[in-house]
């Protein structure tokens, strides 16, 4: 084992994060962000299913015919998510209307796929959930930032509590309207990864071409 | 001691291995404000051309005086119109008492008192764009190392142009920045941008504040007043009825009409696009593209017609004089790093944002206004056009050579 128990936790959360490093999982990341609520909702069920869905392919791990192993992995994943699925509704009736058809995408989520295919699949069970975990959890850090920048000046509230007064309210500040559409999350995940790599410099890809000047004689 | 001889002793402390190395771009930029650069190309090819990187940003800045100009003009006139309506007694704020002080008085018949009440709208927000985008210019440039390029003196004046007059200051600097930032410096400055720096800062501030940005009561900075402009009024009840509200062809072609600061006159905007093909900065394919496409396909949608939408009967030479056709055409359009670069490339770039536009103010309900969109939309499809037309040209020699042998 490289890597021990703890590094498997917590270098998925900024030295190898899903979206940041390896840009997985974009699509929910846009779409569930503008109110931190749901983006936590989101975050938990991601973390449930990422964790036990590597736990039960590791399980089964030697028993998974390798020509049809995706099926196999598609079926357990699935099964997970609309188990997640029907948790929220019966729980969270409001936010799972919001999050609509984003848990079921949870099943195409690169992330969950990709750590069972890299990970689950050669593991054993304890090390594969709490990869599965980590990896959830770095997903959930940067769902979470992003959410925190789009509600707090896209709205001027934090999980719905108001921090800045909006005009409309009669207060100060005037929500940024932008951040409430779903392009501003590419805007706010690039900047991300931006200050991410700025601190550290071995996130950096190699340049694919460099310009060429050409010399003096 | 001379100034040149004062830069030249500061020189040494801000080259490689001076005190101030990382501030070299700070002192190349204040230096070739009062000097020519002094390095010459070394190796081929030898082009010789008077026409470099300052002297096209220069040009092109010069090209948009006819509509500083008449920003200040129409900014005060609708300014104090509108007041002489609503009444002076109820507004307050510094320019109306500097206005009063200075005894110019508000008169939308004085050309001194408009000339001045739009410089007290349209100074703050120029200066405010220079500071705030130069802010981030100069520390980009520091970072990285490159120089202070004079393209950001166009972007901020052509943002600057762009905005209402009632735009808060807090918002054109948070517009400049973005704009500078993402439109420009995080793809690696003057020359690398895909998208208009000035209009992605605009685009920004009108998805993030369209309160602010887009309705009926912001063009005039006026409290009480509030007047659709003209593309409003033609969208809700067709363009006939604009003389209703006594604005005749004529006069949006001149510009006395509600708008964003430099956007309303066609006929100043017509001066620079002159100015900037005789220069030829700008090129002529993409502006013939663009008359053609709006042209065509407004023709065709006059032809098809519509009962619901009156938009669909306004023809060409409305489209050209009102809204910000004719500033994006001429300022916008040829700007040549986020245009096409073949020449076949740039009629059709010209033609697809002129398409555009009638297909946003026409068909999409959402937004009155397609100008800004519709460039945009260009700008990103300006390298997938290349890309085809050099492809197309690479096939057709290809094909010739085989031929040959």
């Amino acid at each position: 084992m490289s890597q021990t128990r703890k590094q498997l936790l917590t270098d998925p959360l900024v030295d190898n994060n899903p979206i940041t490093l390896q840009v997985l999982g974009i699509c929910s990341a846009l779409a569930v962000t503008s109110s931190l609520n749901v983006a936590f909702v989101m975050s938990l069920a991601v973390i449930a299913v990422c964790g036990f869905s590597s736990l039960f392919i590791s399980f089964l791990r030697h028993y998974i015919p390798n020509s049809i192993r995706i099926i196999v992995q598609m079926v357990i994943i699935a099964s997970l998510v609309i188990l997640v699925d029907q948790i929220i509704k019966a729980y969270a009736y409001e936010i799972s209307k919001t999050l609509s058809v984003f848990v079921g995408l949870i099943i195409t989520n690169c992330i969950v796929m990709g750590r069972a295919e890299a990970f689950a699949m050669k593991n054993k069970p304890f090390e594969s959930f709490v990869d599965g975990v980590g990896n959830g959890l770095g997903y959930s850090l940067l769902l979470m930032s992003v959410g925190v920048i789009r509600e707090l000046f896209g709205s001027g509230s934090l999980f719905g509590v108001m921090i800045f007064d909006p005009v409309s309210n009669g207060g100060w500040y005037v929500p940024n309207g932008l951040l409430l559409l779903p392009p501003s999350a590419f805007f706010i995940i690039g900047f991300i990864i931006w200050g991410v790599r700025t601190w550290k410099k071995s996130q950096v890809e190699a340049r694919e071409y460099k310009i060429q000047t050409l010399k003096e004689h | 001691m001379s100034l040149r001889n004062y830069f030249h002793s500061l020189e040494p402390h801000f080259e490689k291995g001076g005190k101030y190395e990382k501030y070299y771009p700070l002192f190349e930029m204040v230096e070739t404000i009062f000097f020519t650069s002094n390095t010459v190309t070394k190796v081929a090819p030898h082009a010789r051309s008077f026409v470099d990187m300052k002297r096209v940003m220069t040009y092109v800045v010069i090209s948009t005086i006819p509509c500083i100009l008449w920003a200040l003009y129409n900014t005060g006139l609708q300014t104090n119109s509108a007041l002489a309506t609503v009444g002076v007694e109820a507004q307050s704020g510094w320019r109306i008492s500097l206005l009063q002080f200075t005894g110019l008085g508000i008169s939308p018949e004085s050309l001194v008192s408009n000339i001045f009440h739009g410089l007290l709208y349209f100074l703050p927000i120029y200066l405010t764009t220079l500071i705030a985008g130069g802010i981030c210019e100069v520390t980009f440039a520091t970072i990285r190392g490159h120089e202070v390029n004079e393209g950001f003196l166009v972007s901020s004046m052509l943002f600057a142009l762009t905005l209402p007059a009632s735009t808060p200051l807090w918002q054109v600097a948070l517009g400049i920045a973005f704009g500078v930032v993402v439109g420009k410096e995080v793809f690696g400055g003057t020359g690398k941008n895909f998208l208009n720096p000035a209009l992605t800062g605009r685009a920004f501030l009108y998805f993030a504040y369209p309160a602010y940005m887009s309705g009926d009561s912001i063009w005039t900075p006026v409290d009480g007043y509030s007047g659709a402009t003209s593309l409003g009024i033609a969208a809700a009840e067709g363009y006939e009825s604009l003389s209703n509200y006594g604005i005749t062809w004529t006069d949006a072609f001149l510009g006395t009409i509600q708008g964003s600061l430099g956007e309303t006159s066609t006929l100043a905007c017509a001066i620079g696009l002159v100015f900037l093909l005789l220069t030829r900065i700008a090129n002529y394919r993409m502006v013939v593209g663009c008359l053609l496409g709006m042209i065509i396909f407004s023709s065709f949608l006059n032809w098809v017609g519509s009962d619901t939408n009156p938009m669909f009967s306004m023809p060409w030479y409305w489209h050209l004089v009102i809204g910000s056709y004719a500033f994006g055409l001429v300022f916008m359009v040829t700007e040549p790093v986020s245009g096409s670069h073949t020449n076949l490339g740039r009629y059709i770039y010209g033609a697809l944002i002129g398409f555009m536009v009638i297909m946003i103010r026409v068909l999409n309900p959402a937004f009155p206004e397609g100008m800004m969109l519709a460039i945009l939309f260009g700008n990103i499809f300006a390298p997938l056009i290349d890309h085809f037309v050099v492809m197309a040209n690479i096939k057709r020699r290809t094909k010739f050579n085989v031929q040959t042998q």
